[in-house]
């Protein structure tokens, strides 16, 4: 056991050091959420002024930029997975003694780090801009965690959809299809009691909406705790399926090699 | 010597991929210890497959397989633990330097500490990487990154190394930059070489005894020289104008083959080829006959056997053409 974890580390640590060594990519990361940050944050200003909104548009936009952000970086886990497999990168290490469990766990750990640094970054950035976090650093570790779930939720989907159809196209086209969708689907930008009813139904099995609506509550003031566990619950659960899932196209994958 | 368990031993895999593509059908070989084996065929013919299975990544269809006296299929770990594989796409680390990549790898097989790190310096120097090893691996050439290749397979001291193409896609120099090193591998004490290629030159130069493989089977195996040997005398070359039709051929290779001392006359397209026991005896005779049947002869070579003569032979085509047929879907993989 202790050694598949170690393995895992190195397989983790190789992750963390290739995007490290791509400041392009880790910039434009870091950089693509202020710019929803701020660009949302000062083109919806206003919408506080409607009636049962009211409080800080920034307040309630960090989770928002949080979850969106967990969501679009997470989308394109598979485009690294595709990459490793066309450069015969996957199969060295399968021709190796590496546990297969560390191969998977590798991905979804930096996965959950790198998500957990980008929500940790908006949510300061959100500080410095004004934000006021009433529940506390309590809150906000909710708030980060249920990021990290939905950025493991959507990376393994990403990861299975890259060893399924080996095709860049299909994963750009159904990330670009998914994205907007998903985060308007959502009360990212809106409060739901201002949404229309039917946005309301679908979101509720949004599971970026199930990230904000814990994260929110959690962040609030006076918490409401059932929500935060029965929606902080169903996403742990969808991560471990789609994990699951992912790790079941790996064996796919292996097979048809 | 001959007594010693063999190092690799196939019998009868078998393995058809998606779409009904037969990748193997029945191919079986046994590698000696110690030795450089090649497996020497067209693109498509079934070698990468093979060294596939043989590596644990894929599983065959049927057959079975032992490398190092594992099974692949009952103890795939065991059988990781003894080899090191060379791939064809190179599977080196791009953003990570020469050093990282080695040091990672030898992690992997559990190498820690002063070893692994004398290990890898061990290697970067054998390999000439010394002076590049803290640059990324996406600056170095093709041969350079060909060489980390092999020596992350080496880091462990395997005892049987899967060299797949090892030389596709480098330039000259840097071949025979390759060549020379696999040559100095085959030295190492006990290691055991399986070397694909579809060059021939390449599997006659390092490898002590070669499989030739067609269409997913071994058609015949031996040394170089002793495949060579069995085609006795000179082949004869002809190419022609144009290519006759069905029945004209017919005719040109009986009344060929009436001559004594010539044998085996084939013809495939506009190339006639044909084996004499004295070259020059029978291109005179060959013309004679070409002329009386009314096929112009553009050019006439008389050549010592070759490895291509051997796949004449036995797979019944120039290697030249069985290469140049498009890939199988998935073929390359």
């Amino acid at each position: 056991m202790s050694e598949t974890l170690r393995q895992t580390w190195y397989m983790t640590q190789r992750q963390l050091m290739a995007m490290v060594r791509q400041p392009a990519y880790l910039l434009i990361t870091l950089i693509q959420p202020v710019i929803w940050l701020f660009l949302f944050g000062a083109l919806f200003r206003k919408v506080v002024e409607l009636p049962g909104f009211g409080g800080s548009y920034l307040d309630y936009l960090v989770p928002g930029v949080v979850a969106m952000s967990a969501l679009s970086t997470a989308m394109w886990a598979g485009m690294g997975t595709l990459e490793e497999i066309e450069r015969g990168t996957l199969n060295r290490f399968l021709t190796t003694p590496v546990s297969r469990s560390a191969l998977m766990n590798a991905n979804v750990v930096q996965q959950g780090l790198s998500t957990a640094v980008q929500s940790l970054v908006i949510v300061l950035l959100g500080k410095a801009g004004g934000a006021t976090y009433p529940g506390g650093v309590g809150g906000l570790a909710i708030l980060v965690i249920a990021s990290v779930l939905l950025g493991t939720l959507i990376g393994a989907g990403s990861n299975a959809l890259g060893m399924l159809v080996r095709q860049r196209e299909s994963i750009i086209g159904i990330n670009s299809f998914l994205l907007l969708p998903l985060t308007f689907l959502s009360s990212a930008f809106m409060k739901p009691g201002l949404m229309p009813s039917w946005m309301r139904h679908i979101a509720d099995f949004n599971p970026l909406n199930w990230a904000l609506v814990a994260g929110r509550s959690a962040m609030s003031a006076d918490p409401d705790w059932g929500v935060v566990l029965g929606r902080g619950g169903a996403l742990l659960l969808a991560a471990v399926v789609a994990v699951w899932l992912s790790t079941r196209t790996f064996r796919s994958y292996q097979r048809s090699v | 010597m001959s007594t010693a368990p063999p190092a690799v031993e196939a019998s009868a895999l078998t393995k058809t991929y998606p779409g009904k593509v037969t990748a193997l059908d029945g191919l079986s070989l046994t590698v000696r210890p110690g030795t450089v084996f090649g497996l020497l065929g067209p693109n498509g013919a079934g070698k990468s497959t093979t060294v596939k299975i043989l590596t644990t990544l894929a599983r065959p269809d049927s057959g079975s397989a032992t490398v190092a006296g594992h099974d692949v299929l009952r103890h795939p770990d065991r059988v990781r633990r003894a080899i090191g594989v060379v791939a064809q796409r190179s599977g080196a680390d791009p953003v990570a330097t020469g050093r990282e990549n080695l040091l990672l790898q030898g992690r992997l097989y559990g190498l820690r500490g002063a070893r692994l790190t004398a290990r890898v310096q061990e290697l970067l120097d054998r390999f000439a990487l010394a002076d590049a090893a803290a640059r990324p691996v996406k600056t170095y050439s093709g041969g350079m990154q060909r060489r980390l290749d092999v020596a992350l397979g080496l880091v462990h001291r395997p005892e049987v190394l899967f060299l797949d193409e090892p030389t596709t896609g480098l330039d000259p120099e840097a071949r025979t930059a390759m060549w020379e090193e696999i040559g100095r591998l085959a030295g190492d004490e006990g290691l055991t070489i399986v070397l694909t290629t579809h060059y021939l030159e390449e599997a006659d130069r390092l490898a002590e005894r070669i499989a030739i493989v067609d269409r997913g089977r071994v058609v015949t195996t031996g040394t170089p020289d002793g495949l060579k040997a069995e085609l006795r005398g000179d082949t004869v070359q002809v190419e022609l104008y144009e290519a006759p039709g069905e029945v004209d051929a017919r005719l040109l290779a009986t009344a060929l083959g009436e001559f004594a001392g010539i044998r085996e006359v084939t013809l495939d397209g506009r190339r006639l080829s044909a084996r004499a026991d004295d070259g020059g005896v029978a291109v005179p005779a060959v013309l004679a006959v070409l002329q009386r049947e009314g096929a112009r002869a553009a050019s006439v070579t008389v050549a010592r056997p070759s490895l291509d003569d051997v796949y004449l032979r036995h797979a019944g085509r120039r290697f030249a053409d069985a290469d140049s047929v498009p890939a199988l879907a998935g073929g390359a993989r």
